[in-house]
């Protein structure tokens, strides 16, 4: 029975081994401090947060989320710790809520490892804090009890550290709000929401989900109600899944042709009257349907059978939706499995605790008999799984060969029949993304265009997931070819003209990779070296965010000077912070802010160690960026369950001439339209 | 359907059910005429908890609305009922094929959230529909209900190799699915 907890109140904890268990309407910050007789906590190693989240006996999660589960061991305590305050806090510098009185009261419960309720509390009649201490276990007469806190505190987590009397309270809080923001910038944005209405309404506010970073990303939902704004296209489990209204989300949908427009949209003006989800009134062509299913089979998967206005929508709605029934479907069979080992945990237990066990053959057969139930489970949960995997894989074999250049891999023939564009497409690939369960099965990662964050190519050294330790020289070398992989796909799927890319090499180390783009003279210039090159590309592209954010606040976007180049812009920065001086340093961190919303963009080739010197000043331009890898690493979460999925970047086949052909097509246009 | 009946869910012709939808419907609290937007709304809210041997393994509401394993899906909150004319206001579909292995019972409750009694609560309704047909399988009736402000309505459990359908159709007290575990537990 949980007892349900008033300010104040306190419970007995029956067991050492619980889970706190947390719901919340919007993403927070789950910690812990650990404090001792006293209620002081000895230093930071005594708190666990998101950038250290396992102390011994306890263990928080590393982002924030709308729902948390904090493992507590009691008996793995230090001896000298005597209180563990959990804290919670809203995430700062994400555009989320900024205090508690603005959120859903969050709502914390006590459980045992099985669920069972203990204690429960509502974390209610907060306005003004950010950060709280919800509630306290403590040590009393040898005894652990919970008691109800509720504290809140107006200055944010740094005030409830000094109040708890550590003295690195400030820094503490500041780390811990820069190991959230780098959670965030790991995952993957969240995909549009569905382009059907819906009737209903979301009651919690809307508010950035721990999977979507970026103060540019708008998308809807917590992580409780992300998965109802997913794009759902047919099923492809053959079970015909009923269509499903998505959430309502204050992002705009796709649009067809909305892409089209050019960096500077108008803004202010009058009412526009069109709805706002339909700009064409011709019904869309029908997409292409599964012929029906032969009984007790799953229907034959076929490539765009999803909802959309066009061929392109369809396919990029269903790469998405089998995304997220890969992520759903393996973390059903990850539960299933994670259930039977604490079933067979449990038994097993009870056979050690059982008297009569020790007589005769009885322990050993009620061993086995739990093992076999663990094992039927998990060949149950494979079965499942191998169903579901079989038939997305053969959807993905359907689907990858009809995708369109933007969408495809290096090696897809559409790549060989390759024609400048004339409109930019949806979206685009910036890589595959698989999971351990089924290594073999890729899903495209698909983004959507105009890019909304630009991109980290990190060139940090590090072991790859396979074990091989590939040496700082040659990752730098890879992370160089990546990125040129990645600029190449982006000036290829954009039409002549309106995608204009720039880089910055200091010392013209990234000479060699860069060739491919230098000699096909798809460049806006040649690569900038040295201080005078890199601060004259700096000047000019800050200028141009300056003019262009100064004609959008002023309405007048028409007001640009003539042959004003409205194409997006790309600056790819090698071997940062590398001949930078502070002016340049400064000019990079106000592009990666402002220039988004007027489509330039960054794409930086580093090594965040390199860079280290600055501190915490650069925090907010890795945080601005989507950090891609230049090998295999599974650093990019789901916005649906937040599996960690295995990211490898798009790379073009070894020996082909395939970059070389597309970029030479795209030289020839540039040519002709200037 | 009533209460403790229980359905297979098999169809006529042998197969299983793969999709199954819990609807729930009620009326909006009727305007007055002067003011007459200042309803007093009333928001009930269908949930859906999955059971494995007795463990609450996940929960489909109004703040999470697809199961991890996607398997279970809400389609979203309506606060103020409809009117009253038998369509589902808030439903909560269930693809039984895809539902985790380990998974072996999920309840269905509802919840006044706005804290009326069922006494108070016009034309509600529940009901299980066969969502590949649209064919009603069972139904309840919530309304002339007591003083009470939850329900938990059915159960879905396996049993050999399909589901079957259980009303359970007990009052309870509390105003989301949290507070109803103490009461689901006996049913399990």
């Amino acid at each position: 029975m949980t007892a349900e907890l008033v300010r104040g109140q306190n419970h007995p904890l029956p067991q050492s081994r619980l889970e706190i268990r947390v719901s919340a309407g919007t993403p927070m910050v789950a910690a812990a401090t650990l404090g001792d007789e006293l209620g002081k906590i000895h230093g930071v190693e005594w708190v666990a947060h998101p950038g250290t989240p396992t102390l011994p006996g306890l263990e928080v999660s590393r982002q924030a989320a709308a729902d948390h589960r904090l493992a507590v061991d009691l008996d793995a305590m230090p001896e000298a710790v005597h209180r563990i305050s959990v804290l919670l806090a809203l995430p700062t510098g994400a555009g989320g809520p900024a205090r508690f009185g603005a959120v859903p009261a969050p709502f914390v419960a006590v459980t045992g490892l099985d669920g069972t309720g203990i204690a429960s509390y509502t974390v209610a009649g907060l306005d003004s804090e950010s950060a709280v201490i919800a509630l306290e276990l403590y040590r009393r007469q040898g005894a652990w009890k919970v008691r109800a806190i509720g504290q809140g505190y107006a200055g944010g987590l740094a005030d409830l550290f000094t109040d708890q009397g550590l003295a690195e309270a400030r820094q503490l809080a500041g780390g811990i709000h820069e190991a959230v923001a780098q959670g965030l910038a790991r995952s993957v944005p969240a995909p549009p929401p569905r382009p059907d209405g819906d009737r209903s309404r979301q009651p919690a506010a809307p508010a950035l989900g721990p999977d979507q970073g970026g103060p540019t990303s708008t998308t809807s939902g917590s992580a409780s109600t992300a998965g109802g704004s997913g794009p759902v296209p047919g099923s492809p489990y053959g079970t015909q899944t009923p269509g499903i209204p998505g959430q309502p989300a204050p992002q705009p949908p796709y649009q067809g042709g909305e892409g089209v427009q050019p960096t500077a949209p108008t803004s202010g003006g009058g009412i526009d009257y069109s709805h706002p989800r339909r700009q064409t009134s011709a019904p869309p062509p029908p997409p292409p349907t599964a012929p029906p299913a032969e009984p007790g089979r799953p229907a034959q998967p076929v490539a765009g059978d999803a909802t959309g206005w066009s061929m392109d929508e369809r396919l990029y709605n269903q790469v998405w939706g089998m995304f997220e029934d890969l992520a759903r479907t393996t973390a059903a069979y990850r539960s299933a499995v994670d259930f039977a080992e604490s079933r067979m945990e449990k038994e097993l237990d009870q056979v050690l605790s059982d008297p009569r066990s020790r007589i005769g053959g009885q322990g050993d057969a009620a061993r086995e008999a739990a093992q076999a139930r663990h094992t039927e489970l998990v060949n149950q949960a494979q079965a499942a799984l191998d169903r579901d995997v079989a038939q997305l894989t053969a959807e993905s074999e359907v689907v990858e060969p009809a995708l369109p250049p933007a969408f495809a891999r290096w090696d897809n023939p559409a790549w060989h029949g390759y024609r400048v564009p004339m409109e930019i497409p949806m979206a685009l690939r910036l890589g595959d993304l698989h999971l351990p369960e089924c290594a073999d099965l890729r899903i495209p990662m698909l983004i959507r265009l105009p890019l909304e964050r630009g991109l980290w190519i990190d060139s940090g050294r590090g072991a790859s997931l396979d074990g091989s330790f590939t040496d700082a020289h040659d990752m730098r070398r890879l992370a160089m070819e990546t990125a040129v992989a990645h600029a190449a796909r982006l000036l290829a799927v954009y039409p002549a003209g309106e995608f204009t890319v720039h880089v910055i090499d200091p010392a013209g180390s990234g000479a060699q990779a860069l060739d491919p783009l230098v000699r096909t003279g798809v460049l806006a210039g040649p690569p900038a070296t040295g201080a005078a090159g890199m601060a004259d590309v700096l000047a000019r592209l800050t200028q141009r965010v300056d003019l262009v954010q100064m004609a959008l606040r002023g309405g007048a976007p028409e007001s640009l000077p003539p042959g004003f180049d409205t194409s997006q812009q790309l600056l790819i920065v090698n071997d940062f912070p590398h001949g930078f001086d502070d002016r340049a340093v400064n000019q990079l961190r106000y592009l990666a802010d402002e220039g988004p919303a007027v489509g330039v963009h960054l794409m930086m080739v580093a090594d965040r160690e390199d860079a280290s010197a600055y501190g915490p000043l650069l925090d907010p331009l890795w945080r601005a960026l989507l950090r891609l890898t230049p090998v295999p690493d599974d650093h990019l979460a789901d916005p649906w369950v937040g599996h960690a999925w295995t990211y490898e970047p798009p790379l073009v086949p070894p020996g082909s001439q395939v970059l070389q052909q597309v970029l030479t097509k795209v030289a020839e246009a540039r040519a002709k339209h200037w | 359907m009533t209460k403790g009946q229980a359905i297979s869910l098999q169809k006529n012709d042998g197969g299983s059910l793969t999709a199954v939808r819990m609807g729930l419907g009620w009326q909006a609290a009727p305007r007055r005429g002067l003011f007459g937007s200042r309803t007093r709304e009333i928001d009930l809210d269908a949930s859906a908890v999955l059971f494995a041997d007795k463990q609450p393994v996940d929960v489909v509401f109004f703040r999470h609305l697809v199961s991890d394993d996607g398997s279970v899906r809400h389609t979203g909150d309506n606060l103020v009922g409809g009117v009253g004319q038998g369509g589902d206001d808030e439903a909560i579909l269930v693809d039984l094929a895809r539902v985790p292995v380990h998974i072996d019972q999920i309840v269905f409750t509802v919840n006044s959230f706005t804290g009326q009694t069922f006494q108070e609560v016009q034309n509600a309704f529940c009901r299980i529909v066969d969502e590949t047909n649209g064919q009603e399988l069972a139904r309840y009736t919530l309304a002339g209900g007591g003083a009470y402000t939850a329900q938990i309505m059915a159960k879905v459990h396996r049993s050999g190799t399909g589901w079957t359908m259980t009303a359970l159709g007990t009052p309870a007290n509390g105003r989301t699915f949290q507070d109803l575990m103490p009461a689901i537990l006996p049913h399990l």
